[in-house]
């Protein structure tokens, strides 16, 4: 009986139409594709994209070369030098973030002090020549000037979960 | 204005007649068979949950013309040692059948480019002959995935033609006819009197082996991009691959209209038999019940839905699993449908086989 239900579950293609079915449902259900750069997707405060130094409204730089993000970064994608500089303070002068390195974990956010280096909404960037994907001193500071504000906020909305 | 155009038609010559009805069938068939294309991409997107192609022109509806200027204007590339008159002849030998065998369509009463007595023959001969351009062009890319490719095609046409071949003796005993308009002919009345109800298994049949004929999936092993990359054209780029991809596409809409023609009664409608005579007569509803080649188009259109349905969802039968089903399931089921089909044509049972 079993093996006579069975010869006419796979004679009729049984299972098929069932595959058919489903494939049906799935044809006819709404799509959510998200049509990427005509729409996007909301972006939690907390995303970590391209990476920014950022100053204080004095236009200081904040970093203070303490060297904590160098030291946690688990991919070793920060080279950081110092110096002492005129005014006694000491100072960067090299900031170098590879980012072929960079597993962009957030850990250099976390370990900061004096929330310096942070990691921003941008994640559309590319490059095209060899050594670009090198983030200097210069072009930190020069991302972080440019979205401060966005910046600012995303750490503002954030900061009651800190 | 229609007649004086038909007036006109029928006094050039035969010669000039004939090649404007060619042009008739190819230019709207490779139209079909670029939209096919993009018809495919919009339901395999819409079965995987997604949108598909809607990039191209409004609502993505440029995009096989995309597709064509971008093979069109790729480097044809021979392979070293391949064979170069049976490489470059393979592509023409796959699609020169695929497009012949549109001959002896009709699209609406008496819409045929010929009226052939032997119509059926003459199908079932142009779609065998499609096996030629897939062996040819696996043997001569000198390519093992091509040959291994083409192999397994070959012995999948083989064993499948049977199974077609039958299912087409099947209609004919119930038709009585080789002509293929004769065929359709012998399904009027009502849509009970369609072929599909009597001939059931064989309607079955013949649209599985079709889409074996065609290389489709499941059926799609001379493909197996998993296996073997892309099966008998992988060495093919450019325009060589283009004719190959018309080609199975040509077949598709061709085994298609087939079925359609066959089972379903091609441009007969659906509504003869049922509604009232003057139903018939109404100024523009009359005439979309009535016969037509929108009704041949509406059913061929089904099938190839079916098509691209069937490739969204199943996975590629084994090898052995397609020899099984074609030898060990088809071939008996057309065998024995045609011994019952033969007592009920010998004892005039029923309405179909009086």
């Amino acid at each position: 009986m079993k093996a006579m239900r069975r010869f006419f579950k796979s004679f009729l293609f049984y299972e098929l139409l069932l595959g058919l079915r489903l494939t049906g449902r799935y044809l006819l259900s709404r799509k959510f594709t998200v049509q990427y750069p005509d729409e996007k997707t909301p972006m939690s405060p907390r995303f970590r994209g391209l990476h920014a130094l950022r100053r204080y409204p004095n236009g200081e730089e904040r970093c203070i070369a303490c060297k904590l993000c160098e030291a946690v970064c688990p991919a070793l994608a920060i080279t950081i030098d110092t110096e002492e500089r005129d005014d006694g303070t000491r100072r960067t002068t090299r900031y170098d973030i590879d980012l072929f390195k960079c597993i962009f974990c957030g850990f250099c956010e976390e370990a900061c002090p004096v929330d310096s280096i942070v990691e921003t909404h941008i994640f559309e960037y590319h490059f095209e020549n060899r050594g670009e994907q090198i983030m200097t001193k210069d072009k930190l500071l020069a991302i972080g000037d440019r979205f401060e504000k966005e910046i600012a906020q995303a750490r503002a909305v954030d900061a009651p979960y800190r | 204005m229609f007649d004086w155009m038909m007036n006109l038609f029928y006094s050039l010559p035969t010669v000039m007649q004939i090649l404007i009805g060619i042009q008739l069938i190819v230019i709207p068939l490779m139209l079909a068979v670029a939209y096919t294309t993009f018809a495919e991409r919009k339901v395999i997107g819409y079965a995987h949950v997604r949108v598909g192609p809607n990039r191209v022109g409004p609502r993505g509806w440029l995009q096989p013309i995309a597709d064509a200027v971008k093979l069109l204007t790729k480097e044809v590339i021979l392979p070293t040692n391949a064979n170069r008159f049976l490489f470059l002849s393979a592509p023409v030998l796959t699609i020169a059948p695929a497009l012949a065998a549109w001959a002896v369509i009709p699209f609406f009463d008496g819409g045929a480019l010929a009226n052939v007595n032997a119509g059926l023959l003459y199908l079932f001969a142009m779609t065998s002959l499609a096996v030629y351009g897939i062996i040819i062009a696996g043997w001569a890319s000198n390519s093992k995935y091509a040959l291994l490719g083409s192999l397994r095609s070959a012995a999948q046409l083989v064993s499948y033609e049977i199974a077609l071949g039958f299912a087409l003796v099947g209609v004919l005993m119930a038709a009585g006819t080789l002509n293929v308009g004769g065929i359709i002919e012998a399904q009027s009345g009502s849509i009970y009197h369609w072929f599909a109800l009597p001939l059931l298994p064989l309607f079955a049949v013949f649209f599985i082996a079709g889409i074996a004929e065609t290389n489709r999936a499941p059926f799609d092993v001379a493909e197996g991009e998993s296996e073997i990359v892309a099966g008998f054209h992988v060495e093919y780029s450019g325009m060589a691959f283009a004719v190959f991809f018309l080609a199975e596409y040509a077949n598709m809409i061709l085994v298609s209209a087939l079925t359609a023609i066959l089972f379903l009664g091609g441009w007969l409608s659906p509504f003869q038999g049922i509604l009232p005579a003057g139903a018939f007569e109404l100024p523009v509803i009359g005439a979309l019940l009535d016969h037509g080649i929108h009704w041949f188009l509406f059913k061929t259109a089904i099938f190839l839905f079916a098509f691209l349905w069937f490739r969204a969802t199943f996975p590629r039968y084994r090898y052995d699993q397609i020899m099984r089903l074609g030898w060990k399931v088809l071939i008996p089921v057309t065998i024995v449908w045609l011994f019952v089909e033969g007592i009920l044509v010998a004892f005039n049972v029923g309405p179909w086989f009086a």
